[in-house]
This record gives structure tokens, sequence and C-alpha cells, in this order.
């Protein structure tokens, strides 16, 4: 018996998923060393660990069977910065007594590899974050999200009252897009299991290793942007900001530009013609608010996603993006546009598709690395 | 003229408008000073006014004719005597009227009191109408229908961008570069391309638009952002609460955008050294300012909003160019406009995302594109289009002129007036139908914007000359009584064109010395000094004519070989008569015994610095033989009758084992039409060209004689060889009986130029080229011969010939003044 971690170290925020076993037979629980109790217990009893480590009780998936084992599966997550703060807990704990292997992905577990060692005692196994992002994404949404669907979209996205949110079956998942944000973007095309590429990286990837980078404008931006405008602290509290909002004093749209639409162009007059556009005139930088900065700081960067993905999807001849990743947590406004822009401007050709446990997917691979290398 | 040389400045006071039409900048110039001869130039007969007005810069564009003095040649009434002492022809100067395009750049913040000068100066009022386009003509619409009391008539800003973009991508050499700051040469003059579409044009203005253009009337807006310089402009405002646009630039041009970004080492630590990443990359745009704690400086913030924009913009350029599988992207706007930063971060961002596969392209005259498309909207029925139109160097500023960065000195001359002159063209221009490649096609030899040596040579070479060309500029007008103050004022002009091509020698596209020389001439012409060796031209044509018949006599007393030998030395005599060469003029001008012979012994011996001769004499006996044993079939008549024998005596075969010329160039009949760029007048022409061409046509080769259609220096130009021709032909059977049988044409160039641009040519000539299926070129001398077309490849037969007149020149190509190059060219196969 072995603690089943999964552990996915980004730019901002680690992820970490926790298999708890539920079958444990009497003879495993004579055996099981009171190291391995104590991190159980820790794990399972708290919601919260420390001021920033969180668990996502909603997200847990309960009655999953892997490896022949039946339990539960936990989604935990904080910011990268307490990296040092968990590798000291991990030694305090003691869990280089348990002789396992901790398996991880995303640039951290380059970053970490010398700490976990000297540190923790701990060796660690990198595992290739997009073989994990996709794997996870992939298994997730087969298990299903406790009898319900993984996988939603939404129609009629930008009508509050309309708009709902529907299951979508996932089952013939290729080819499809997957658009993963972070502190950055990274976009994949995912033609089978084994077949995809990186169509927004500039460099191929070398063969045991996946860089990550495609476009640099993803959470990170946001929530560094908001920080600097705002002077908020978390991102829960910019997201906070922005739904309270109004981003059209910010931007210049074109009905500010032409009084309508840009018929000749065929730009419809709502159409932001310049992000932040109005804030180029001293007036109108002194009568925005807070929240106004924040929610334009969303939607720009959230519109720039959908049309970044939405030419790599025609590149790609793909119709379906699938958008995964922390951004999405409690950011409705950022799914239902995105939903909306790339229905509007693909003329309904391409589909935004969401994941519920979007920003986990490569720690629930990592797992999954290791359970296959086990 | 309402504007007098030489008048005090008019200064003008504006009344302050209350941030009106300030466009977001924030103080108001309470009176600025228009130098009434140098800006809004020739208003007394504009017409077809556009304007376009964007955020913060106006850009007015008229239609205007221009009074040039122009010489005339005219033959007298000689009745085929020659009458001693007496000119060859009349020279006179008349007025004529020429078209051109006037565009004027300048600060909305002067609009008023432009508007105010145009109304003062605008004598003609048949214009009813002003074409507007841009953000502002809504904006401005008021004001400028009651300042001009022209009607306002809006065009649509993106059809003006793309009209205006086809037109200089069309009719300005050099006008599109690519930028690379961390090279010798920032810019990187692009050769036109014939085909000039399809291209993709990224205008960032406040916001981003994405353009597809296929051809002239077909254009597709295929996407954008929103993301583009007003975000740049108003996010920035917002971090560092610095309000204009430049300030913002120059405050991101110091930052350090790593400490605000998240950078790959970041996310990887350490190891992307031994992962082959490229550490630098960015990962999240301000992914480190996620804190609330820690203060940024507005130097770093506003590079790392410069990157997030530059980034952004080249990668959704990218793929739509991937999607539409376009390779050449312009990209103009206010965001890029002559502006070193975004340039530089656009092109990083442009080879990154496409792997170098694309090019990041801009425009000289980026900021001119709306107002020049708006004003051809406006001047349709003058057909603008089926002209073609030169920059006028001496009326155009250049690019970058009212940059904050470079050279303040200029900066002041024209305060933030920015020009650009250009001139109809009495014909269309076109590639010579000869050229092997016309899109790679590069007419100048030495690039001087990369080559700071001969750049610093040329430059003062030119500078050391001006005295003497102003001296004699004077010296031409005798008669006229501001000869002197004209004169002085064009030496005035150019030194100071000189002085700025020192500090920017990007400003009119890649320096060359034909771009200088050029210059020269177009200054020379702005103060109506249209052809100073008129004079000089029409005594050494009137001496050479004299010595023509004597020279055909000793040419003809001599056997084949001989003889094909004394014309190429005739040739290469005739070429040492250059007053362009300032060695030349001082022998000339101290030594005015100085002729054909004195000439002929100033020449290198053989072996020449660059000696093909050899081969070409061989192609010539490989000619004559052929031409023999169809003379023997009885296929080919010879016309004219001739006392010389036309064949060589002896039959040698081959050139030797090391002459490395083409293996053509022993076989082949004689060449059916041979196409010659004359360079100087009198010797040159008559005494050296002219047995040359009697030699070929007494071969049965017709000829293509081209002259300039304009003056420059002492070439011959075309009018002038008309006389010339018909007074050779006075005298001399062979030249009659060609010109009446039509195979000796004469043509123009289209060029007013001492070099020679072979992708610019009279259609004219084109035709004639097509139609006589040319198959030799003879280029003569330094100016198009060397300082052009050197390396340059045709799909015939060709021959460079030229006299080094300049020891600086000469050392460069390894030898010593009046050096000659014979240079006989075969394509290969």
């Amino acid at each position: 018996v072995f603690p089943w971690f999964g552990l996915d170290i980004r730019g901002t925020l680690v992820k970490l998923v926790y298999f708890e076993l539920k079958d444990i037979t009497t003879e495993e629980e004579e055996e099981e060393v009171e190291n391995l109790k104590s991190i159980r217990k820790y794990l399972t009893s708290n919601v919260a660990y420390g001021s920033t480590g969180i668990r996502d009780v909603h997200l847990e998936l309960k009655d999953l069977t892997l490896c022949g084992r039946k339990g539960s599966l936990h989604f935990i997550r904080f910011p990268t910065h307490d990296m040092p703060a968990f590798i000291q807990m991990g030694s305090e704990k003691h869990f280089s007594s348990l002789h396992t292997t901790l398996c991880a992905t995303g640039g951290g577990a380059y970053k970490f590899e010398q700490d976990f060692r000297t540190m923790g005692d701990l060796q660690l196994c990198k595992a290739d974050e997009l073989d994990c992002l996709i794997k996870g994404a992939l298994y997730i949404d087969s298990v299903g999200f406790n009898g319900h669907s993984e996988c939603y979209y939404f129609e009629n996205p930008m009508d509050a009252e309309r708009c709902q949110k529907l299951p979508f079956n996932l089952e013939n998942p290729y080819p499809l897009l997957l658009v993963n944000i972070g502190s950055g973007v990274s976009i994949l095309a995912v033609y089978s299991k084994e077949n995809y590429k990186w169509v927004t990286a500039p460099e191929a990837r070398p063969a045991d290793f996946h860089f990550v980078l495609c476009c640099s404008i993803g959470g990170g931006t946001f929530f560094g942007l908001c920080c600097l405008l705002t002077g908020c602290s978390t991102f829960e509290e910019a997201l906070e900001m922005a739904s309270h909002g109004d981003s059209t004093k910010v931007d210049k749209l074109v009905r500010d530009i032409y009084g309508g639409d840009y018929e000749r162009l065929g730009l419809p007059g709502w159409a932001v013609a310049s992000s932040f556009g109005n804030m180029m005139s001293k007036e109108k930088r002194e009568s925005v608010s807070k929240e106004d900065l924040a929610k334009a700081t969303l939607i720009t960067i959230t519109n720039n996603i959908g049309s970044i993905a939405r030419m790599c999807a025609l590149n790609e001849n793909i119709n379906r993006a699938v958008f995964v990743g922390n951004f999405f947590r409690n950011n409705a406004i950022s799914m239902r546009l995105l939903a909306y822009a790339l229905d509007y401007w693909s003329k309904g050709q391409l589909k935004a598709l969401f994941l519920e446990h979007g920003g986990y997917f490569g720690a629930v691979g990592a797992l999954l690395e290791l359970l296959d290398s086990a | 003229m309402p504007m007098r040389a030489g008048e005090e400045r008019v200064a003008f006071k504006m009344a302050e408008r209350g941030g009106r039409g300030s466009g977001g900048h924030g103080s108001l110039d309470k009176s600025i000073t228009l130098p009434p001869d140098e800006i809004f130039r020739n208003l007394e007969n504009a017409k077809r006014f556009a304007i376009d007005i964007g955020g913060s810069l106006t850009k007015l564009a008229y239609y205007s004719t221009v009074q040039h003095k122009v010489a005339r040649v005219r033959s007298f009434d000689h009745s085929g005597k020659d009458i001693e002492n007496e000119p060859l022809y009349e020279i006179s100067v008349q007025e004529e009227i020429t078209a051109r395009l006037h565009f004027i750049k300048f600060e909305n913040t002067y609009i008023e009191t432009c508007l105010d000068f145009i109304k003062d100066h605008l004598v003609n009022t048949e214009t009813k109408v002003i074409k507007a386009t841009g953000g502002g003509a809504y904006k401005f619409k008021d004001l400028i229908e009651k300042k001009l009391g022209l009607k306002v008539d809006k065009e649509d800003v993106m059809t003006c961008l793309i009209k205006g973009c086809n037109f200089v991508l069309r009719n300005i050499p050099h006008e599109v570069f690519a930028y690379q700051k961390d090279s010798d040469t920032e810019f990187r003059f692009q050769t036109n391309h014939p085909n000039i579409f399809p291209y993709l044009l990224v205008n960032i203005g406040s916001g981003v638009s994405i353009v597809k253009v296929e051809t002239e009337d077909k254009f597709e807006w295929i996407g954008g952002s929103s993301i583009g310089g007003g975000t740049f402009w108003g996010l920035g405002a917002l971090l560092t609460k610095t309000k204009k646009f430049d300030e913002l630039l120059q405050l991101a041009s110091k930052g350090q955008h790593t400490n605000v970004d998240m950078l790959v080492r970041d996310v990887y630590g350490g190891a992307y050294q031994t992962l082959g990443l490229s550490g630098n990359l960015i990962a999240s745009s301000f992914g480190k300012s996620t804190t609330a704690d820690k203060e940024f400086s507005k130097e770093d913030m506003a590079k790392s909003l410069l990157h997030m924009i530059s980034n952004d913009i080249g990668q959704l350029a990218c793929l739509y160019a991937k999607l539409h599988n376009l390779d050449k992207i312009y990209f103009g706007g206010f965001f890029i406009r002559g502006h070193p930063v975004t340039m530089r971060t656009i092109t990083y961002s442009i080879n990154f995302f496409s792997k170098g596969e694309v090019q990041a392209l801009f425009l000289r005259h980026e900021g001119y594109l709306g107002a020049i498309g708006a004003f051809l909207k406006g001047a349709e029925q003058d057909n603008p289009n089926q002209y073609s139109w030169g920059e006028n160097y001496a009326g155009s500023s250049g690019l970058m002129s009212t940059s904050p960065d470079v050279y303040p000195m200029q900066r002041t001359r024209s305060g933030t007036f920015d020009m650009l002159e250009m001139d109809r063209l009495e014909r269309p221009l076109v590639n010579l139908p000869l050229l092997k490649d016309p899109s790679t096609y590069i007419p100048d030899t030495v690039d001087l914007t990369d080559d700071a040596m001969a750049r610093k040579y040329w430059l003062t070479c030119f500078e050391e000359a001006l005295d003497g060309v102003a001296k004699r500029a004077a010296a031409s007008q005798p008669d006229s009584v501001d000869a002197l103050e004209r004169a002085e004022k064009f030496r005035q002009k150019y030194w100071n064109k000189l002085q700025t091509l020192r500090q920017q020698p990007f400003a009119y596209g890649t320096l060359t010395v034909r771009s200088l020389l050029d210059t020269r001439e177009h200054c020379l012409n702005e103060f109506n000094f249209p052809d100073p060796y008129s004079k000089v031209k029409q005594k050494e044509n009137g001496i050479a004519l004299k010595c023509f018949q004597s020279v055909i006599e000793s040419l003809d007393s001599l056997g084949w070989e001989e003889r094909q030998f004394a014309l190429v030395k005739g040739l290469l005599a005739g070429n040492v008569f250059d007053w362009g060469a300032k060695a030349v003029s001082d022998v000339l001008d101290s030594e005015p015994q100085f002729g054909f012979e004195e000439a002929k012994s100033k020449l290198q011996e053989r072996p020449w610095l660059e000696d093909s001769y050899s081969q070409w004499l061989e192609r010539l006996k490989a000619a004559a033989r052929a031409a023999a044993s169809l003379l023997e079939d009885g296929i080919l008549q010879l016309r004219g009758t001739t006392t010389r024998s036309p064949w060589p005596v002896s039959r040698q075969q081959g050139c030797g084992p090391d002459c490395g010329c083409a293996e053509a160039s022993d076989e082949g009949p004689p060449h059916k039409c041979a196409l010659i760029f004359a360079d100087n007048s009198g010797i040159d022409i008559i005494l050296g060209v002219f047995p040359f061409v009697r030699e070929l046509l007494s071969r049965g080769t017709e000829v293509i004689l081209a002259c300039n259609s304009g003056p420059a220096l002492n070439d011959v130009t075309y009018s002038e060889s008309l006389i010339v021709t018909e007074r050779i032909a006075a005298m001399d059977p062979v030249i009659q009986s060609a010109l009446r049988e039509e195979k000796l044409l004469l043509v123009q160039t289209g060029s007013s130029s001492p070099c020679l641009d072979l992708s610019r040519l009279d259609k004219g000539l084109a035709v004639l080229v097509r139609e006589r299926k040319t198959d030799l070129v003879i280029i003569e001398g330094m100016g198009r011969a060397i300082h052009t077309n050197y390396y340059a490849a045709l799909k015939c037969e060709s021959l460079k010939l030229a006299v080094i007149k300049n020891s600086w020149l000469a050392d460069r190509l390894g030898g010593k003044i009046f050096s000659v190059i014979f240079k006989y060219e075969v394509p290969c196969k």
C-alpha cells in the first residue's frame, strides 16, 4: 500500500490530486505505518491547509476505481510560492520514510526537483506535462463527474435569462483543440490519443520534453494587471471586482468610432475596437472605477484567448475547442464570453467546451503516469 | 506668387482652443512658424484636396501644378549646310508645367493655423470639395468646412489606406523595408517586386485591423484584434500615469520587462538550460505583478506592456498569414509609425512565431497612406494610376524627419512638419523586358547605407564638388538677375540634404551614388537650373561633329580586327568626357584643348581592369562567319554600301583555356538588335558611340539608341540626340539609310538621372525592345555601368563599358584612375 499522489507545479498554482483508498483491508490497515495514516487524516479531514492551501471539496470524485482499488479522488491546490513550505511539511511528516515515489509534472517539477531531493529526501518522478494534461482530461471525462457529465457547453451564453449549461458527450473527442489557460496559455491540437501537437509553440518539442509556452496573455496577466490597476490581492477578489464592472467605459467599441456598425468591414457596433482605448483620454481615465478596469482586463484577455484559439482551430481545421485551466475557476464571465465569441466569429463553426475539473488534469495525468509505471 | 523667396518667415498666433483637437495630447502649442517657401508649397495652383485626420496627426494632400524652367533644344534650319562658327542648335529656357502631389503631415494641434494658411494662399478656388478620412474627419468636419469653404466628403478609412498602400508600393522605389535593430544597417530596403499582390496589411491604430489585399480593387478585412496601440496607450497611461504615447515609448525603451513578466526560467528554475529552452521567453505577461505588496517601475511596466502587445499582434498576424498562405506582411498605423521601439518588437515577434518564414515589413510613407488614398479617390477622373510617379527628393523630408530621437538640427528647421512630394512623370515606367529576374534586380552596385566607408567617401565627395556645381549652375544663366541667389539656395539645400544623409542614411531608401546624384538633380531643378550644362553640351557637340568624318575615315582605313579594337577604344575614350567626374572636369576646365586623342592616351593599356574584350572579339568573328555563310547561301541581303571589308580576315578559334567566358560567346549569328544606353554628349556620343553604332548597323544589327528624357550633368538628352543624329546622317550614308529604314531608332529612357534603373524605363522603349527582339544590351559610362548595373543580370548578351574617373572607386575595384571596365556577359543557358 502506498499513497497515490499526482502533482502539477505551474507558474502560479500547484495542483495536487490524492487518491484516498476506501477499500483498505484489515491486514493492510495493520501494516499501514503511522506516518501514512497521519497524512491521510490530515488531507481528508481538512478543507484548507495553512493559509493558502484549499481542497476543492465540490470536485471530489467518489467511488472511483483505480487499478482495481476503490476510493475517492481529492483535488487540492496552493500557490506555487508556498512550494518550499509544502516540501518542508513533507519532510516533517517523514514522507520519505514511506519509500514511495512522487510523480510531478509542470515546470515546477524541474524547478523544485533539487529541493525535493535535498529538503524532503524525495526522488521526484517527472512526467511530460502535455501527456499528463491530455491523459488526465480524457480519463476524468471517461469516468464522469459522480454520475454527471464532465464536459459541458453553454447555450445562449450572453443571455442572462436563457443561458444554460448543458452536458456534452465527448465520447469521440478527436480531433479537438485543447486550450489550457493557467498563468499563460497553451494550445494543443489533439488528433488521437497518441497524436497531438503543440500548435502555438514556436519550437518543435524535444523528444523527451514539452515546454509550456505559447501565448503569454493568460490568467497571470489578468491577475497581475488587476493587482496593478486595482490594488486587489487575490485572484478571487479580482474576479469579484470584474463581475461588478462595466468594460464599455474602458474599452473603445466599434460604435464609439463609427457611430454604429462598421458595415464596410462587417464589424458590429458592440465589438471592442480598442481594448482600454478610452483610457487614452485623461477625462475618461478619471471617470472609471476599479471594477470597470477589472472587468475590462478580464474581457480583453478572454477575447484575445478566444481569437487566438479560433485562428488555431481554423489553421488545424478543428471545430471544437476544450478550454481547461484554473483561469475558469468561478469565472463564468470568461466561459460565457468565450462560448459566445467563438460561436459568433466562427459563424457557428467552432464550439467552446469546458470541463468541470478544469485546472486539475495535469495532476490527474501525473497520478495516472505513476500508476502506469508502477 | 504670394510667397516670395527670401521673405521673412510668417509667424501665426494660435488661439487657445481648450483641448479641442488635441486628441489626447495635453498642452497646445501657442504659435508656430511656417516657413512659407518650405511648407504648403505651390498652393496657388492647388486642387483636389484630401485630408486624413488621425488621433494625433493630420495628413494633408493636394495636387498642384509646378512651373518649371526646362531647357529646350531646337535645330536651326541649316538646309544641310554647315555654317562656320554658328552653334549647332538653339537652346531656350522655357516654362513647363508639370504635375506634383504634395503631402504634409503635422500635429493636430496645428490644424487651425494650417487651414488658415491654406485659405490665405489658395488662389485657385475651383475646388469645391475636400476628401476626408481618418477618425478625426468627423471631429474636424465643421472646422474644415468653415475655414476652407470646402465641402467635406468623407471616404472609408480602410479603402483609403489600401489605395494609398498600393500606390506607394507601385510608385516609390525602396518604399518597403525590414527593420533590424541589432545589425549595422537598421533599415533593409527591399527591391520593388513587379507584382505587389497579394499581401497582408496589419494596421495597428488604436486597435488592429488585418486586411488581405489581392488586387488593386479587391481587399478583405480578414480579422483584427482589440489589443493595439490604444491598449498600449490607455493601459500604459493607467499603469504609469504617463499621458503621451511618445513618452510611454520612451519609458518602454528604458525598462526591463523581466521584472514584471513571468519567464520560462521563473517556472522551470535553472532546468531550462539543460532542456535547451530559452529561459527568457515570456510564460505569462505581468505574471510577476500578481501581488499588491510590490512596487514596479514605470519603465518596467511599460516595457512589459509593449512586449505583451507586440507579441500578441505578431502571433495573430502569423496565424492569419499562415491561414491565407501569405508571406508579405506590411505593418502600419500609429503604433508603428517610424518608432524603432515598436518596429523592433514586432519584427522580433513575427520572426519568432513564424520561425523566420515571414518577414515583418514596414513602409517609408506609411503615415501618408490614408491621405494618399483619399486623394486618389477624389482624383479618379484624372486617373492618376495611369501615370508613373516619382518621389521628389528635394521636396520630401525623408524617413523619421520629425522623430525626436534623431538629429535635432534637422527637426528645428522644418518643425514638426513632414513632407512628401511626388512628381508625375510624363510617361509610364516599366521594367526592361530583358531583365533576368525583375524581382531580384537591384540597380545599385554599392549600398551606402550598408558600407560606412563608402558612404563617408561619397558624401564628402559630393560636398566637395558642391561649390563647383553651384558655380556652374549660376554661370549657365548669365542673363538671369537672381541666378547667383538661386545657386546659393541650391547649394544650401543640397548641403542640408547631405548633412541629413550623414545622420540618417536611410532617409530616402537605400543610399547610393545614384540617389545622391538624383537628389542633386532634383535640388537643381527646384531652383530652376534645369540644365546647367546645356551650353557646354552645345559647344562639345559642335566640336565633335566637326571631327566625325575624319574619325570615320581613319576607322575605315583599318583592317577588320584593328577596327574592332579601335571602335571599343573610341567608345572608352569618349567616355572620359564626363563633367560629373571631378578629375575630368578639372582637366576640361584647365585644358580647353583636351580632345579625343588626349583622352585615348589617358586610357589604361590592356589588359584592362575588367577585360573580356577577347571574348567579345570572338563573338564578333563567329557572327561574321555565320553571316558570311548565310550570305553565300544568298539568304541575307546586306543593305547599305560600304567600301570596307565587313569580315575578319582570319578565322581564329576559341578564346583560350583561361578566358572563363560562357561557351555561347564564340558562336551565334550577328545580333538581331542592340540596345545602347548612351552617356555623355559631345565626343562620347558622336565620336565614340556613333562609329560603334555604324559598325553594328553594317553588320546587320539594328540599333535602339536610348538617351535620357531630361538633362543630367552633361549626359546627352533625347532631344539633343535627335539633332546630333540628324547632323551625322547628313554626313554619313550608313546612318542616313538606317534612320530611313528604321534600323536605327532613337528613344528616350524616361529618366533624368546620370545613373540607370532598368526597372523604371519608358514604356515605349520596353515595347520597342520586345518588338525588335533585342539580343544585345550595351551600357556605357560610370553612372550606368558601374554605380548601377555592374551586377545586373540580363536575359541576353550585354556589354558594360566605362572608364573609372574616380581614384577612390578605382582603388576599390583594385585599379588606378582611368582604368577600363570592359565587361562582356553571356547569360547562362
